[in-house]
């Protein structure tokens, strides 16, 4: 019976190996292991045995049996892979041909730079907040220490719509409202559109934009100041970029400052984009005076703060390496797709 | 403000640094240098020489040969120059230098290098220069020839360095002078800077005139009526004037800070302006009737003849300068015609006075009239500075012989100012600066700042002409200038941590941005103001809530002189833009305010509207626009049911194209939609369709929310059917899809319109809209019985409006 058992494995081996396609191997599989295949016959034989030698009986035709079904499987798996190995062939592509893209709208850059500039300081705890374009005076000048016939005014060149109110020639009016609000301490950007009658061309817009930055709390100093900004700009132009502060003069600031960063094209070696400078104006600051503090209720002797105000326009045109500022208000869709 | 090195060494004479060095350090002190001229950058090996021997040149007309005593040798020069002759001292450049630009004027970036040569055959070892080629101008150096070699003085030492002969080894700054530091707009003022920045002593001798002839008093009277408009007015006389040329040192300094010289007088009150930063006025004496002074404002519509030959019409709030019968000068403006120094002036008034700065601004405005002298009495002058300036006008006047000094002079200062005195408090300053600097390092920088320390009031005492410093925030920003800002440690603000983020507003904006990026839109920017000729373009009518508009007073023309109440026109005109340059389906979104005023005219700030508007031409239709439209609204978690009517006869749209966007039933417009108007479209030069759609974010600005809560994954199957609806072309979708969502109750999941036909099949007049139905419980598989209801409810309750079953 053993000997049996093995010729008809060694024969299924062989006749598996042999196996073409898929058909023959099914073909096989039924001669022996169907319904009235090899195996199944002879396990029919097994009703005919005295009963104790069933089970070693059983066993072995059993263990012939799963033997044969591995070499199906084997031989199956094996046949497959070689077919899918063929369809694939069949079935190579250009890897280099383009992809397909679908059509996505793009950032205005000065929102993109906007959203940059924001993520940094609301990372310092800044909260992002805006005021009104069309403003008062009041807001615009008088309460940040530029009265009435002050130079200041004529310089910044305002467009009035009566003599009360104007469009807003700098965020820092939104200073004034933050502070109004009475709420300390206070640590917010105000990003938002500017207007001062300036004509058109390469570097100047009658409407632009500024972003204002305050924070006023118990203890705030001028080296607050000036770690913030390197802050930002560190995280802004790139973790190599120096800043200098220059002492400079805003009516609602003192000590004042202005702010050159190292050029970040050139890196202080002087090019076109710096003027051959090194260095680039990027913003002004300054502590907040404690005459626009004492008008808004607030006593500089407890309070103290800071005041920055970045152009956003000029950022954007640095950053992005735009040289015509006109580029920004035409919208073209060459432009804009460039963001 | 100009000054050069040279000039503000005089006054500090311990000053040793490189151009850089100088324009760096005064930069980081407070004193920005915009640019400097440094005059021997490009001038090299260049010597006074002497002519010994002049010959013709062989073979060349128009040259000649000369022998040239350098100094320790002679060196042979071929010259085409006209003007040299035996014995002549002159600038040559040597073999191997360099100067600064050809003899026409014209400047040469880094120089010309000079190298020895043949000219037609003829060797030549150098250069004989023009003061062009010098780098410089005539106007400078007045004694230089005009279109020749520059023959220096017979006295000009021979082999000597002719560059700093001649005063090049210079530079010229160019200051930006803050509007609160007044004081230096002087040569003075900057010197005190230069002298605090570099920690050097501040020589600043007080003018004083040694010999003088009769009295004033007995030659002019001098009344100012307006004291708040004139708080000091200083006069001197001078007689005897002996008018000529100014000496060079005066001239150059002059030439370089850009003034042109004239004459001693002229030159003089000139240089005191530099020097002071006081304007100075020179009236000749016998042109004053009854040798009197009056400081008074004129009289509205009164005329005045300026020096300048033009006939000015003058208000009350101008101040004068008049004699004892009329008007001789415009105060702080400008001089009179009659009263002008000419050629035969004997004797002249100088007067040396403070006017008051805004009215003075306000004056030279109304007037069309700023002069130099207005510019610097507009920004508000030290009463006291007003002595000082004259003396020394009248010491320069004395040191150059231009006449004979009168004794005595008319000062009338009836409320002299008060020094403003500051406590002084070295751990204020600390505290405010986040720094640790020492009271004595403190108190070594105002000495040469002037500012007096009173140890036993503890005061700082402030010079009058540091108008700037009045409380210790103003000390505090000395002390750190001259601390230095580099120096000031650097830290992060540490007291109570703050929550940051974006204020609501801005999270609306950025969802917006966001969805509308992903349906193919780019953002676009336009101006806040416009032209009122856009409402016309727009077909807006006359009465139109829309043209009330806030209008600027003093636009920049009138194409900026309203403030928008609507992106239309900005969209469209960006639209525009791409259209003619060719770009192929361009859709565009701007976010931004329209300014909607509460009255007119304005009383209080108008409403600033946060608009969102979006269009595109050439990518889509209006039901790519309305589908981009919901998304948004999808995306803001605008819940309420939106109705989309289409009989408002929006002007600007197509009148079949077009919806009005509501909630509550109507009653609140938030947004509108359509194809733009071929008409207006046309206008703006699109010659295509162009869809737009604009909202009104404010009014669903309480709508939105972010909030997302979770359902359960569906468990059981869901059951669809699908109707296919015959009707009159009429009847609008949305009144279909009342009734299956009203019909459909709790079980109704979603419907979806999936096919539209009109056409011969279902005749004439009509149109076939088709519906996929699905349905839904969650506890259950439905099954025909649930469904068949509804369905038979729908279709009963369509009939009702006349629309069938396809059959």
């Amino acid at each position: 019976m053993k000997e049996r058992l093995a010729k008809i494995k060694e024969e299924a081996a062989q006749k598996i190996q042999a196996a073409a396609s898929m058909d023959v191997l099914n073909e096989l599989k039924v001669a022996y292991l169907g319904k009235k295949g090899q195996i199944t016959e002879l396990m029919k034989g097994m009703k005919d045995l005295p009963a104790e030698e069933k089970p070693a009986f059983g066993q072995m035709v059993n263990a012939t049996r799963s033997e044969i079904e591995g070499f199906l499987e084997e031989m199956k798996n094996s046949m497959e892979e070689k077919l899918l190995d063929a369809k694939m062939k069949s079935e190579v592509i250009d890897v280099t041909l383009p992809g397909k893209k679908k059509e996505l709208g793009h950032d205005h850059p000065n929102n993109m730079i906007l959203k940059q500039v924001e993520e940094i300081f609301i990372g310092m705890g800044y909260e992002v907040v805006s005021g009104p374009e069309v403003e008062y005076d009041h807001y615009n000048f008088e309460a940040l220490n530029i009265p009435a016939n002050h130079p200041a005014k004529d310089e910044q060149d305002t467009f009035y719509i009566n003599s009360d109110i104007l469009l807003r020639t700098q965020t820092s009016s939104v200073q004034i409202r933050e502070m109004e609000k009475g709420v300390l301490p206070i640590k917010m950007i105000a990003p938002g559109r500017v207007f001062r009658a300036d004509e058109v061309d390469a570097t100047h817009s009658p409407s632009f934009h500024q972003i204002e930055g305050l924070v006023v709390d118990k203890g705030i100093t001028f080296a607050d100041l000036k770690g913030t900004l390197e802050e930002f700009c560190r995280r802004f132009f790139g973790e190599d970029t120096k800043t200098k502060f220059r002492p400079h003069h805003f009516p609602f600031t003192e000590p004042s400052a202005e702010v050159d960063v190292s050029c970040f094209k050139c890196h202080g070696k002087g090019c076109r984009f710096c003027k051959d400078e090194g260095w680039i104006e990027i913003l002004g600051c300054g502590m907040v005076h404690p005459h626009v503090l004492e008008m808004q209720g607030i006593d500089p002797t407890v309070y103290s703060g800071f005041a920055f105000g970045f152009g956003l326009e000029r950022l954007t045109l640095l950053k992005c390496e735009i040289d015509d500022m006109r580029l920004l208000y035409e919208n073209d869709l060459r432009f804009l797709k460039q963001f | 403000m100009n000054a050069s090195l040279s000039w503000i060494k005089a006054y500090v004479p311990d000053l040793e640094c490189t151009y850089q060095e100088f324009r760096d350090a005064m930069t980081l002190s407070g004193t920005k240098v915009e640019s400097f001229t440094a005059f021997d950058v490009d001038l090299d090996k260049i010597v006074i020489g002497q002519i010994d021997k002049i010959e013709a040149h062989p073979d060349a007309d128009k040259l000649i040969v000369c022998q040239v005593n350098v100094g320790n040798e002679s060196v042979q020069i071929v010259t085409g120059a006209d003007n040299v002759f035996e014995g002549a001292k002159i600038p040559v450049v040597l073999d191997g230098g360099k100067v600064a630009g050809g003899h026409d004027g014209k400047m040469t970036p880094g120089g010309i290098k000079i190298k020895a040569g043949k000219l037609r055959g003829v060797e030549s070892f150098g250069m004989m220069c023009s003061i062009e080629e010098l780098g410089s101008t005539r106007e400078m150096y007045p004694d230089a020839a005009e279109n020749g070699i520059y023959i220096l003085p017979e006295d000009a030492p021979v082999g000597e360095d002719a560059i700093g002969y001649l005063g090049l080894h210079d530079a010229n700054y160019e200051f930006e002078i803050t509007s609160n530091r007044v004081d230096c707009y002087s040569v003075l003022g900057i010197a005190r800077e230069a002298a605090a920045t570099f920690g050097k002593e501040f020589h600043n001798v007080e003018p004083k005139v040694e010999k003088t002839v009769d009295d004033i008093k007995d030659y002019l009277e001098v009344e100012v009526k307006d004291t708040e408009l004139c708080p000091r007015y200083t006069a001197m006389m001078v007689k005897n004037i002996r008018l000529a040329p100014s000496p060079r040192w005066l001239q150059q300094r002059l030439a370089s800070n850009g003034i042109r010289p004239i004459n001693n007088v002229v030159d003089i009150t000139n240089y005191v302006m530099e020097e002071y930063g006081q304007p100075m006025h020179a009236f000749d004496y016998d042109t004053i009737a009854g040798h009197k002074i009056v400081v008074q404002r004129a009289n509205d519509g009164e005329k005045f003849m300026t020096l300048d030959g033009q006939e000015r019409t003058l208000d009350k709030d101008i101040l004068m300068i008049c004699d004892a019968e009329k008007p001789i000068g415009l105060a702080g403006i400008m001089g009179g015609e009659d009263s002008k120094i000419t050629d035969d002036v004997q004797t002249m008034v100088f007067e040396s006075a403070c006017f008051d700065g805004t009215n003075n601004r306000l004056s030279a405005k109304r007037l069309g009239l700023r002069t130099d002298a207005s510019g610097k009495y507009e920004k508000g002058l030290d009463p006291n500075n007003t002595v000082p300036a004259i003396l020394r006008a009248c010491q320069l006047i004395e040191e150059l012989d231009a006449g004979d000094v009168v004794g005595g002079m008319i000062d009338l200062y009836p409320n002299p100012t008060t020094p403003v005195q500051i406590p002084f408090d070295p751990e204020g300053i600390n505290k405010y600066l986040g720094t640790d600097i020492s009271k004595e390092q403190m108190l070594s920088y105002f000495p040469v700042l002037e500012i007096a320390y009173d140890e036993a009031t503890n005061l700082l005492t402030i010079p009058s002409f540091r108008q700037d410093l009045l409380r210790e925030a103003d000390i505090a920003e000395e002390v750190a200038r001259f601390y230095g800002y580099a120096n000031i440690p650097s830290t992060l603000p540490t007291s109570v941590e703050t929550q940051g983020g974006l204020t609501y507003s801005f999270v609306i904006a950025d969802k917006i941005r966001t969805t509308l990026k992903a349906y193919g839109y780019s953002e676009s920017m336009t101006y806040s103001f416009e032209s009122p000729k856009v409402f016309d373009k727009l077909r807006i009518p006359e009465d139109d809530f829309l043209r009330r508009v806030v209008t600027i007073s003093n636009p920049l023309g009138e194409d900026y002189s309203i403030m928008r109440t609507s992106l239309f026109n900005g969209l469209l005109t960006s639209l525009s833009t791409n259209y003619n340059r060719r770009n192929k389906g361009v859709s565009l979104f701007e976010l931004g305010n329209v300014y909607i005023p509460k009255d007119l005219p304005l009383t209080e700030l108008p409403e600033e509207r946060m608009t969102l508007c979006f269009g595109f031409y050439g990518a889509g239709d209006f039901f790519d626009l309305k589908g981009a439209l919901e998304q948004v609204f999808a995306d803001l978690g605008v819940k309420l049911p939106r109705k989309y009517e289409p009989d408002h006869e929006i002007p600007f749209f197509h009148p079949g194209r077009q919806a009005l966007v509501t909630i509550k039933g109507g009653q609140e417009k938030i947004a509108c939609l359509g194809q733009i108007h071929p008409q207006v479209a046309k206008k703006y030069g699109i010659g295509t369709e162009v869809y737009v759609a604009q909202v009104n974010i404010e009014a669903i600005y309480a709508l939105t929310g972010f909030e997302k809560k979770f359902k359960p994954i569906p468990k059981y199957p869901a059951v669809t059917r699908d109707l296919s609806l015959v009707m009159d072309k009429s009847v609008h979708a949305d009144e279909i899809e009342a009734v299956i969502s009203k019909c459909g109750g709790k079980l109704i999941e979603s419907y979806e319109l999936f096919d539209i036909y009109e056409g011969e099949r279902i005749g004439e007049g009509l149109k076939s809209l088709a519906y996929s139905l699905s349905f839904r419980a969650a506890d259950r598989t439905l099954e025909d019985k649930d469904v068949n209801p509804i369905i038979e409810k729908i279709i009963e309750k369509l009939k009702e409006k006349g629309i069938e079953l396809r059959s």
